[in-house]
């Protein structure tokens, strides 16, 4: 069932173009390790789009700063609006961001709990809350399992799931890192066809080419801290010559 | 692979699940200190305190022995009583000798010592009931909104979901060590106790590190849900009037406890 976003702040004008702008971004961890060597990219409102390389390419730490979690050096704006620190709140409540661990995603006790989570700190009323959390596990047709405890569900389940607990805050942009890692087939092929459904702006970083040739219509390819392929998903899936260079391998589905 | 923590919770519905989880922690904790408060020797009080055990058992459907069969795990705590056995004071009863030691029990201090066991087994039955009728989340809840510190409560909330990721954690570790304990033909598997210890440091070390990581990244992933510093929470309880008359019953029944325990 697809679900409506209607956009909960007043920056809608600018959330139609570029949702999210990213600028010669650098990003080195404290232990040396050089993560981001110059990476930028523009997302437009309604495009769903692939991010894929090898491990260690970069693309779990390009995620953390959308959220404004890493901070490197370089502009990131979102909906319009730069990330700076005075910017959190508004930044985290327009990108959804989910992590690729769902027990690192899912702490509390409750499934309901856990969906309730980002809508009770954004600060809404109860009965939003209610509301949202109803709607999200509706969205991921999970509403059966409202009072059911995390640690009895199945990866799928919790996969799906974690993925409610930021649809319920109503994000401008969904942020995924490696949603079909460690799924069997049907609960990936359910993952998929969720993916299809949501009307909703989201890069997706994965390894799993045909869920990218199913999905999205672009790819970003990422090696060693820098974009170095960004177009149309079947130009870049066929470029062999690409694939091998960066760790992939082409698939035909 | 899934370290199964069977969980204390029996699902049912009676009026005792049904009841606000607040109400039901209040009552507990008023039932214990009401038996801890009852003087020593007061048996009938005792036996109105079993009881109200009694009814609660019914209510909850669970079989009237319900709590009964499951207190046994706290007998070991008693032996911490046993001292009172030989207080100095009351009329001996008999003179034991044991190696350089000469105990000698009394007629007060077995009166003293079948009390404090009687207490002890009471509380925990109720325990046992609260815990068997109430969901660990609705559990913390009630403690949160009976304004109990909010870390100390979010601390409990992590620990009862993170102990069943660890417990399995752990089990994949100590599986991984199995499957390549073995041995060469002819050859002795494994070495010295210390060789050993060092391994089970190791994994301890592990297990310490990876939870550690994993502290950091649910940070994060709270962080990026707008988390703030400050853990909220809803508020779904409401008190109904079963919650109220329950109330009633058990602060009168407490009461007639009380009054014939001084008696």
């Amino acid at each position: 069932m697809p679900i409506m976003h209607p956009f909960p702040l007043p920056i809608s004008a600018d959330l139609k173009g570029e949702i999210l702008v990213v600028r010669n971004l650098h990003f080195t961890y404290p232990d040396g390790n050089v993560a981001l060597r110059g990476v930028s990219l523009k997302l437009n409102a309604g495009e769903k789009v692939a991010l894929v390389g090898p491990n260690g390419a970069g693309k779990s730490t390009l995620m953390l700063h959308l959220n404004g979690i890493l901070q490197g050096q370089g502009e990131i704006w979102v909906g319009g609006v730069p990330l700076i620190h005075s910017n959190l709140p508004y930044i985290r409540a327009t990108v959804g961001l989910v992590f690729q661990n769902p027990d690192d995603q899912l702490f509390s006790p409750t499934v309901f709990e856990d969906v309730a989570f980002g809508p009770l700190h954004m600060g809404l009323p109860e009965e939003e809350v209610y509301a949202r959390v109803e709607e999200a596990l509706q969205a991921v047709q999970m509403s059966a399992y409202r009072e059911r405890l995390s640690h009895h569900l199945s990866v799928g389940e919790k996969k799906r799931i974690a993925i409610a607990t930021v649809l319920s805050m109503w994000p401008s942009l969904l942020v995924l890192d490696e949603p079909s890692a460690g799924l069997d087939p049907r609960a990936r092929r359910h993952l998929i066809h969720l993916l299809r459904e949501l009307s909703i702006t989201m890069l997706v970083s994965t390894h799993d080419l045909s869920m990218v040739r199913q999905v999205f219509p672009r790819t970003i390819v990422m090696d060693e801290g820098r974009i170095v392929a960004d177009g149309p998903t079947e130009t870049i899936l066929s470029d062999e010559a690409l694939l091998e260079a960066h760790g992939l391998e082409r698939v035909d589905c | 692979m899934h370290f199964d923590l069977a969980d204390r919770y029996h699902d049912t519905d009676s009026r005792l699940h049904r009841l606000d989880p607040r109400v039901k922690v209040v009552t507990t904790i008023g039932f214990i200190l009401s038996t801890a408060l009852l003087p020593d020797g007061s048996w009938a009080a005792f036996g109105l305190s079993w009881l109200l055990l009694l009814w609660a058992n019914h209510l909850a459907r669970l079989g009237l022995d319900f709590t009964f069969r499951r207190s046994f795990l706290a007998l070991p705590f008693a032996l911490a009583a046993v001292s009172a056995i030989f207080s100095p004071l009351g009329t001996p009863l008999a003179e034991w000798r044991v190696a350089w030691l000469t105990l000698i029990p009394t007629d007060y201090g077995l009166m003293r010592f079948v009390s404090i066991l009687l207490r002890s087994w009471l509380s925990v039955q109720a325990a046992i009931l609260l815990v068997a009728t109430t969901r660990f989340p609705d559990l913390i809840h009630a403690f949160e909104h009976l304004r109990m510190p909010a870390i100390l409560a979010s601390i409990v909330a992590f620990l009862y979901r993170y102990l069943f990721v660890l417990a399995d954690e752990a089990l994949r570790l100590l599986r991984a060590r199995e499957a390549r304990s073995a041995a060469a033909p002819g050859w002795r598997s494994g070495r010295s106790v210390a060789w050993r210890a060092k391994i089970t440091g190791h994994m301890a070390g592990q297990l310490f590190l990876r939870s550690y990581e994993r502290s950091d990244r649910i940070y994060h992933a709270m962080l990026a849900r707008g988390y703030r510093g400050q853990l909220r929470t809803l508020h779904p309880h409401t008190m109904r009037a079963g919650d109220w008359v329950f109330i009633g019953v058990f602060l009168l029944w407490i009461g007639l406890i009380h009054l014939i325990g001084q008696l």
